[in-house]
């Protein structure tokens, strides 16, 4: 008998052990009534650059500037130069408790952040805090309030029915195009760009004479359009077609003839020579400031890249040619109803045990909303600050009329690329954010960068062949595993459904254990009881 | 007499299509002569690793003819884990060039061929620096002798016998890639310690947080190219 309690003893306790693995839960976040200032609290940051100096000595300006303003506050700075790398660092840091308290993101990684239940703040009661909120009264610096922050940006941070982030920065994608070489074409550039214009001039510069050197630059390279973020590249086509993606709660829908059509189209100038991606050629700009390329897509916050005169280069000096360099929006379908995406990182805070260090937390994150950090940090890059008080400051209207005064701070084409931005704020757009939204992106491109490939390597791009890419990148990114609930952060104390059949099945077995438990404890008693 | 004509019969034919269906293996000069976005199988030795992530693993492998740069090769942590330096492996992919690094994606196959390691000697490119034939040793096992640690510009504008990032926008304990100048045989050549290969915990990255401007150094790394030269170091000693 006492085996039988040992080993029911022992199935509990591997059934309850089994219970605790994975993260801990960490409870709902309650904003303190008060900031505890006799305490010291040590908070990290996980930010992100641009391999750009001037951005990391803005943030570590931030950071001592924010410490002077609360000395018991310690920031530590973690950079990154990827989003990638941050996003798969922050889930493996989930796993074992250990997420930073401040990190820059983006949404779609927000969501999957969210499948962990209490791991996010959601900032919605932050933001109100008469004391500490947006603009709030205890707060030490001259914080924006709520609608100071661009509504469109803001929006962008709200998952479900709730904010998970501020918005830190904001850029688009421009089209960096060589002037002189269109012209060279006999063509004029419009002031939108349509992508039949882009196909068209394109083919035309792919042309090579006998010796195979393309008359356009004389060189015996060229590709004449390069696309930076060929994800970007599809979403944004099927938005100006108003074509299918996906549904807000998670539904993918980019499997569809107008992909299939785009792709085609793809297909038809890579076969021509005439386009190329940076995934399969290199970055769009090295080929630009070499005359091998007349129009590259890349972000606006790639601006400082761009030109025979940008301030970074990544080229030898003697490949660099001189040309006019203009820049546009994207191309369009339509080019009297323009629309580009939105993007650019945004700050999430993650919760931890302790309320006094996410307010700690929350208080840096706002610091990097103040016009000082805001207006810094967009001028070493095409970026656009996000708050209305920054974008309207006597500052940053004196920085945007200074264009092209040198090649440095009022670069012409890196304040071009923020105006383009500035100009189409209301022109933007973002895709549904929902768990698994971050693969449906990488998929997007896969489509397009597969599609290149297989001409390069001379296979039949035909209509088969588009059915074998869907399959094969549906497999890849898992997105048969994307489901209707996908859009549904795991709130605390929400209901999150029946639960999985292995749960039901251990906690089953708990309790059928506990009871035989009890069952032999009782029978034992009585038996003592009678033997006595 | 017949069953044992019809049996050989049975056996070429199978040996044919086997034949038929395994890739042919390239020698180095064929691999070199084969035009990009062309299919090839090499068989070759492991050298080295960059971290496995997302299911892929980048690994700088040379056989006795020379070298080939595995970008990106699908494979579990296991399999990975497998791939010690001296490894012969055979991989089946496609020829590719981005930024003038010649190289192999989208492998399909690979496989672990059962042999004694191989490890090359470090080619000494010293007095290739510069030159044209310098591109011939792509991506193998070199090696630089008697360099002068040359100073760089600092993210303040100060000299600096290393960055962090290329600009120097990086920071101790980010593992950030290290950049460092040498100046051999008159002209300034740019190194790098590629953070994946040999991270802030190894001996040649913290080596190079210790040099000085002035430093006579031999190098040894391995010959990648981004946009002309740009040699992937893994060790950094005090000349000989």
């Amino acid at each position: 008998m006492k085996k039988i309690i040992v080993w029911l003893l022992l199935l509990s306790l591997c059934l309850a052990l089994t219970g605790c693995h994975g993260s801990r839960e960490t409870a709902a976040f309650a904003v303190p009534e008060n900031f505890d200032f006799s305490r010291n609290y040590e908070i990290t940051f996980w930010a992100k650059n641009d391999t750009n100096k001037t951005q990391t000595a803005i943030y570590e300006k931030a950071i001592a500037d924010f410490e002077a303003l609360y000395p018991n506050i310690r920031v530590n700075l973690r950079l990154y130069t990827d989003y990638s790398r941050i996003y798969n660092d922050v889930i493996t840091n989930i796993a074992t408790s250990t997420t930073p308290n401040v990190c820059i993101t983006y949404p779609d990684h927000i969501a999957t952040y969210l499948t962990g239940s209490g791991v996010m703040v959601p900032l919605d009661d932050l933001f109100t805090d008469i004391k500490y909120g947006l603009g709030g009264s205890e707060v030490r610096f001259d914080s924006p309030s709520p609608g100071e922050i661009v509504p469109a940006f803001l929006e962008e941070c709200k998952i479900g029915s709730d904010y998970y982030a501020i918005p830190y920065m904001r850029s688009t994608e421009a089209l960096y195009i060589n002037r002189t070489y269109v012209e060279k074409l006999g063509y004029t550039l419009p002031d939108v760009l349509t992508w039949d214009f882009v196909w068209e001039v394109s083919d035309a510069a792919a042309a090579k004479d006998e010796n195979g050197i393309y008359p356009v630059n004389g060189q015996k390279v060229m590709i004449p359009f390069i696309y930076k973020s060929t994800d970007n590249m599809m979403i944004q086509m099927l938005r100006q077609r108003g074509a299918d993606y996906s549904t807000s709660a998670g539904e993918v829908r980019i499997f569809n003839d107008t992909t299939r059509e785009i792709l085609k189209t793809v297909r038809d100038h890579v076969a021509a020579g005439a386009f190329s991606t940076f995934k399969i050629s290199s970055y769009p700009g090295n080929f630009l400031n070499a005359g091998q390329c007349i129009f590259a897509v890349d972000s606006t916050a790639g601006a400082t890249w761009m030109g025979s005169r940008a301030p970074h280069m990544d080229i030898a000096a003697d490949q660099v040619v001189d040309f006019d360099l203009a820049v546009r929006p994207i191309p369009q379908f339509d080019p009297s109803s323009p629309r580009m995406i939105s993007q650019g990182p945004s700050v999430c805070i993650f919760n931890k045990a302790d309320p006094q260090e996410v307010l700690a937390s929350w208080l840096f994150a706002q610091y990097l909303l103040t016009n000082d950090v805001q207006i810094a940090y967009s001028q070493t890059e095409g970026y656009l600050p996000v708050t209305l008080k920054a974008q309207r400051s006597p500052e940053y209207v004196d920085y945007l009329s200074r264009k092209g005064e040198d090649n440095d701070m009022y670069y012409s084409v890196k304040i071009d690329a923020a105006e383009i931005l500035l100009n189409n704020t209301g022109n933007t757009f973002v895709t549904p954010v929902f768990n698994g939204s971050a693969s449906l992106r990488d998929a997007a491109g896969q489509l397009i960068e597969e599609t290149a490939k297989a001409v390069r390597r001379k296979k039949t791009v035909d209509d088969a062949f588009i059915d074998g890419v869907f399959s094969q990148v549906a497999s890849l990114y898992r997105l048969d595993q994307i489901g209707e609930n996908a859009g549904r952060p795991a709130a605390s104390g929400e209901d999150m459904g029946p639960l999985p059949s292995t749960a039901v099945f251990l906690l089953a077995a708990l309790a059928v254990a506990w009871v035989l438990i009890a069952l032999v404890f009782l029978r034992n008693a009585l038996k003592q009881r009678k033997t006595a | 007499m017949k069953k044992f004509f019809a049996l050989f019969l049975a056996v070429m034919m199978l040996s044919a299509v086997a034949l038929a269906e395994a890739p042919a293996v390239m020698t180095h000069e064929e691999f070199v002569a084969a035009d990009l976005e062309t299919e090839v199988t090499v068989v070759t030795y492991v050298q080295a690793k960059q971290g496995w992530w997302d299911n892929k693993g980048t690994i700088y492998t040379q056989a006795e003819d020379g070298a080939y740069f595995l970008y990106n090769m699908p494979l579990t942590q296991e399999e990975y884990d497998l791939l010690v330096p001296g490894t012969k492996i055979c991989v089946k992919g496609y020829k590719a060039e981005w930024s003038g690094e010649v190289e192999i994606i989208d492998i399909e196959k690979f496989e672990i061929l059962e042999a004694e390691p191989f490890f090359p000697e470090a080619l000494d490119i010293t007095a290739l620096l510069g030159t044209e034939e310098l591109i011939a040793h792509q991506n193998e096992l070199v090696s630089v002798k008697g360099a002068v640690v040359t100073a760089k510009k600092d993210a303040n504008g100060n000299d600096a016998a290393f960055l962090y990032n290329w600009d120097g926008s990086g920071a101790a304990g980010n593992n950030n890639d290290l950049y460092f100048d040498v100046t051999v045989n008159g002209n300034v050549y740019s190194f790098t310690v590629e953070s994946y290969l040999c991270g802030e915990d190894t001996d040649v990255y913290q080596a190079v947080t210790k040099l000085n401007v002035g430093d006579v150094i031999d190098i040894e790394g391995f010959l990648y190219w981004y946009n002309g030269a740009q040699p992937h170091v893994i060790a950094v000693k005090a000349a000989e």
